[in-house]
């Protein structure tokens, strides 16, 4: 047998398996509403470490969720076993919690049928991407870097997802997705040099494993023997992943109950919040669009709400906080659905233009153990890694060594020089393709630094 | 990497589920839901003949199809959620998944397949795309694995419990919590209160095709709680992390006292809003082994994991400043001589205890760092070699100290850290003692926003509550605290520790390492500690 010959495309459910569990699903239920999510996921990564391959592997797994409701009472019940003794039984203990459970006041009626747009967030070329695509890819970047004396390390997945919602008022949907991510480390073998480069896309022909290996083994290279700078206020020039590493942040703090209950950046005194104030630099603006080829999310949420183009902050100004149903209807406005992806405006210059109009400041690469310390200013502390480095007189002059902050992407945004062209990046820490994020680097003055790193 | 991660603690799966649509399928089934009042446990599980027969399958197509060597872990797990506010309940879930993962050795490389369908056919068709998988690895292969033996294991295995969380009826927990949040929301000032209890049954069938068939019961419980007080403009949180999960039944959340604890918990969050803030400055540092578990689990726990030191994590949970091992191993002086620090899967309701690990190794306890000296690293099957040169120095053998361990069935297991802890002093000393020793300090409880820097050397800890220290005597609450550190010269500065007495089990869930990123669930003892002259930052808004 070849390898070829194993690799099929991935795995999931389609919209008639989905229709028909749901079918069978909801024909076991006697709640007064019954809501049945269903997910079902191939997962297929390799990593490499110290130039080869170390680990890989795939899983197949499909889960159903039952949502049962007598009047005000509600409970769940999830399982992995789809026959027709698995979904009954799931059904059963669903029903069984909601008897148990006391009334919620907050409970909102199942939706009806709803209208959806097609989702734009599948590719065939991710579905079916093998464990030799990735070794070849693997290849790309190790092989270079093994030849010139460095260390690479990495990871790769590709993600296939089908979902569905439906429930006994008549509501169905589904949407099939994918998801694919690399990103690669590389290292000088006597660890003074650090680099590292990242791409994620629901398509993965967008993703180019050589280039990011190049990039990757560029700031290696250049970032041998850091030296150590004062910490304090910089001006700084970050990186697009830099800036969705933070920017994310400001994204997660939209939540309009947290803000009329006064526990939120954006809290106002007396149960007011901050829709309509200015909180950042008029240039920025944030925008949720799941049908956003570039950054693309499911068109519609887990209750089976159509998810819709959202502004967020429009020229600095709060023009939409993320209100769910009960909060939109207790507060007579329109529910929102919360943020999933997000794309931030941004400028025409490239990022050696931000760099080449810096008379003395910091280029970062990217951050790490991003940790929240003050969710009333959303401040955050973290450090920068893989790749940092000093700016003189609008030329790269050394690497630095890492640095710790303490500041808060709003603060930072209202600190703003320059914005150059939006990309798309991988912003999440684990190196997974997490939430869809497209942000510009940008250019900021004072931004607090507190400590350095002897970390590489 | 390490990050405990936070929202990951009041849990995972079901909560995901009930929110709405991961990417990553993340848990489930109810195939014994309705005998929940009567829960299956491993002794049931391994009688039932298809899971031997389903892993005698595998391991016959693994190697049929050309396996050197392979496991098979068939893992069912029950988790169950509730989580309330105020005085209504937000979510009550109760959630099984179960399905197996084929682990294959083929020329030196791994191969890796899993799958929820627990079907001859698929079982079989999973061995052999785990093998597949090898081969398609073997072409990016330098140096190919080479496993430490490791004796057949066979047997059973279960968590301590006195109650099973499943048994106890839903009303019984709701009540508990509503109690609670009743009693934090009776104190003036606190304006919100959010409650939860989270449990966790897995049962693993393990097999090998060195011969070892064990069968594990393990328990998981946290009941946890967040009080905020709002004064205008301005508010304030206290998390009950002084009630750390563990490995425990019911019993556990019983012996929480959320009801008394409640009142203390909303008390603290009133009193952090008129708190004076910090000064910026040094200080000597009491510190609680509620707060002292993170510190540990982030700057000596990690760094000590032989795949970060080896450079395997590179790209995201990191490298360590503990290395290379040639130059470390019985070198590196990591701290002060009170520092003694230990692994282990055996203390009592610890969360990572157990039986066999997850390639059916016995764990042992083993010293990493002894009276202020790096000994030793955490070790798998694979790793134990990379030392070979070590232990054939100190005359013991090269085995695997049992730190492999995988998330779910569809994880592939890897190494992720034991309980790691600091061992207490010999003379009886406690928290008072401390206090009244230290003239200028603070003393801080629980643990709060945390991170370090991807070789572990440069931290930065907050924490719950924070008392300042003049003359020997506690005079005020302090808010805004953080200290930075470096790693070696942190406990180079520890300079009393506290007796058996003040020995304390902290932990977490969301011990985070691996990509796809897998969660651990770890405990860290620890007595009462004193740290001398560490810088304090204020975190105060600064913008």
């Amino acid at each position: 047998m070849t390898l070829r010959s194993l690799a099929l495309s991935a795995r999931y459910l389609s919209r008639e398996e989905c229709t028909a569990i749901a079918k069978r699903t909801l024909s076991f239920a006697t709640a007064d509403e019954t809501r049945v999510l269903i997910t079902s996921t191939s997962l297929a990564n390799t990593r490499f470490a110290v130039n080869q391959i170390s680990t890989g592997g795939d899983s197949f797994d499909s889960v159903v969720t039952v949502i049962s409701k007598f009047g005000k009472r509600s409970g769940a019940s999830s399982t992995n076993q789809l026959d027709d003794d698995g979904l009954r039984a799931a059904v059963q203990m669903s029903e069984r919690v909601a008897k148990l459970s006391p009334e919620d006041p907050e409970a909102m009626p199942e939706l009806g049928p709803q209208t959806y747009r097609e989702g734009v967030n599948w590719s065939d070329v991710t579905a079916s991407q093998d464990p030799a695509t990735r070794a070849t890819a693997v290849k790309k970047i190790a092989d270079p870097a093994k030849s010139a004396g460095l260390v690479s390390t990495g990871f790769m997945e590709a993600i296939t997802n089908a979902q569905a919602v439906a429930n006994n008022k008549g509501l169905f949907a589904y949407n099939r997705s994918t998801a694919s991510v690399l990103t690669t480390t590389v290292r000088t073998a006597d660890g003074t040099g650090s680099g590292w480069a990242g791409a994620t896309h629901h398509d993965w022909s967008k993703i180019d494993p050589a280039a990011l290996g190049g990039r990757a083994t560029q700031k290696a290279k250049t970032s041998v023997n850091a030296v150590a700078i004062e910490p304090g206020r910089y001006t700084v020039v970050f990186e697009p992943t830099a800036v969705g590493n933070l920017v994310q942040f400001i994204a997660r703090a939209f939540n309009a109950r947290a803000a009329d209950e006064g526990r939120s950046f954006f809290s106002l005194p007396g149960g007011k919040n901050k829709l309509g104030q200015k909180v950042v630099d008029e240039r920025v603006t944030i925008v949720s669009d799941p049908f956003d080829p570039d950054v693309a999310s499911a068109p519609f949420a887990g209750d089976g709400l159509p998810t819709q183009r959202v502004v967020w902050i429009e020229k600095g100004v709060v023009k939409n906080l993320d209100y769910d149903r009960y909060w939109a209807q207790k507060q007579g406005r329109a529910p929102t659905g919360a943020s999933s992806a997000i794309r931030m405006s941004g400028g025409t210059a490239s990022l050696d233009d931000l760099i080449r109009s810096t008379t003395r400041g910091l280029l970062v690469t990217r951050f790490w153990y991003l940790r929240p310390v003050d969710q009333r200013t959303i401040l955050y502390t973290g450090l920068t890694r893989d790749g940092t480095f000093l700016i003189e007189n609008g030329k790269i002059t050394k690497p630095v060594k890492n640095l710790r902050f303490n500041d808060s992407p709003i603060f930072m945004l209202n600190n703003l020089e320059a914005m150059g062209i939006p990309e798309r990046v991988s912003a999440s820490e684990g190196g997974e393709p997490g939430q869809a994020i497209m942000v510009p680097p940008i250019k900021v003055r004072d931004f607090n630094f507190t400590s350095l790193s002897d970390a590489v | 990497m390490a990050p405990t991660r936070r929202d990951f603690l009041t849990s995972a799966a079901s909560a995901a589920a009930l929110v709405g649509i991961s990417s990553r399928a993340s848990a489930t089934s109810t195939v014994d839901a309705l005998a929940a009042l009567a829960p299956s446990d491993a002794a049931i599980a391994a009688a039932e003949p298809n899971v031997r027969e389903l892993a005698t399958l595998a391991l016959d197509a693994a190697k049929s199809a050309g396996a050197d060597y392979a496991d098979v872990r068939f893992v069912r797990n029950r988790s169950q959620n509730l989580s309330t506010r105020e005085q209504r309940v937000s979510g009550i879930s109760d959630s099984e998944t179960y399905g197996f993962g084929v682990r294959t050795l083929v020329n030196g490389a791994w191969g890796f397949a899993a799958s929820r369908d627990l079907t001859k056919e698929e079982v079989a068709r999973v061995a052999k795309q785990a093998v597949a998988q090898a081969r398609a690895n073997r072409s990016a292969l330098v140096r190919p694995v080479v496993l430490a033996p490791a004796p057949a294991a066979n047997g059973t295995w279960k968590s301590p419990i006195e109650i099973d969380p499943f048994s106890v009826a839903i009303e019984d927990k709701v009540a508990l919590l509503l109690a609670a949040n009743q009693a934090a929301l009776a104190v003036k000032g606190a304006r919100f209160v959010s409650s939860s209890m989270f449990f966790l049954r897995e049962e693993k069938t393990f097999a090998s095709t060195d011969g070892s068939f064990t069968v594990q019961t393990i328990y998981r419980t946290q009941p946890a709680m967040t009080v905020t007080a709002v004064a205008s403009g301005d508010f304030a949180t206290r998390e009950s992390n002084d009630v750390a999960p563990r490995g425990l039944g019911y019993e556990h959340v019983r012996d929480a006292k959320l009801v008394e604890n409640a009142a203390k918990w909303a008390s603290d969050a009133v009193e952090k809003l008129s708190a004076k803030s910090v000064d910026v400055g040094r200080y000597d540092l009491v510190l609680h082994p509620s707060h002292l578990w993170l510190t540990i689990h982030e700057s000596v726990a990690h760094p000590t994991e032989l795949d970060r030191a080896m450079g395997y994590e590179a790209n995201y949970a990191g490298t360590s400043f503990v290395a290379p091992p040639e130059k470390v191993l019985g070198i590196l002086k990591y701290g002060s001589a009170l520092m003694n620090i230990r692994g282990d899967r055996t203390q009592h309701g610890s969360l990572s205890a157990c039986g066999w690990d997850d390639e059916g190794v016995k764990p042992e306890d083993f010293d990493i760092i002894t009276k202020g000296t790096f000994v030793d690293y955490h070790t798998t099957r694979e790793q134990a070699p990379w030392l070979d040169w070590y232990y054939k120095k100190l005359g013991r053998p090269t085995r695997s100290h049992g730190c492999s361990y995988a998330q779910t069935w569809a994880a592939v297991q890897f190494q992720r850290m034991p309980n790691v802890s600091l061992l207490p002093g010999d003379k009886d000393i406690g928290w008072e003692d401390l206090i009244s020793a230290t003239d200028r300090g603070i003393a801080i409880i629980g643990d709060g926003s945390f991170s370090i820097d991807q070789q572990r050397y440069n931290a930065q800890f907050g924490g719950q509550v924070f008392y300042e220290i003049k003359g020997g005597k506690i005079v005020g609450m302090l808010k805004d605290v953080a200290y930075q550190m470096k790693t070696p010269d942190f406990w180079a500065s520890l300079d009393m520790i506290g007796g058996p007495k003040s020995y304390y089990l902290g932990g977490a869930f969301g011990d985070a390492k691996g990509q796809p990123v897998q969660v651990n669930a770890v405990s860290h003892g620890a007595p009462v500690t004193r740290f001398r002259n560490v810088n304090v930052i204020n975190t105060g808004r600064t913008g």
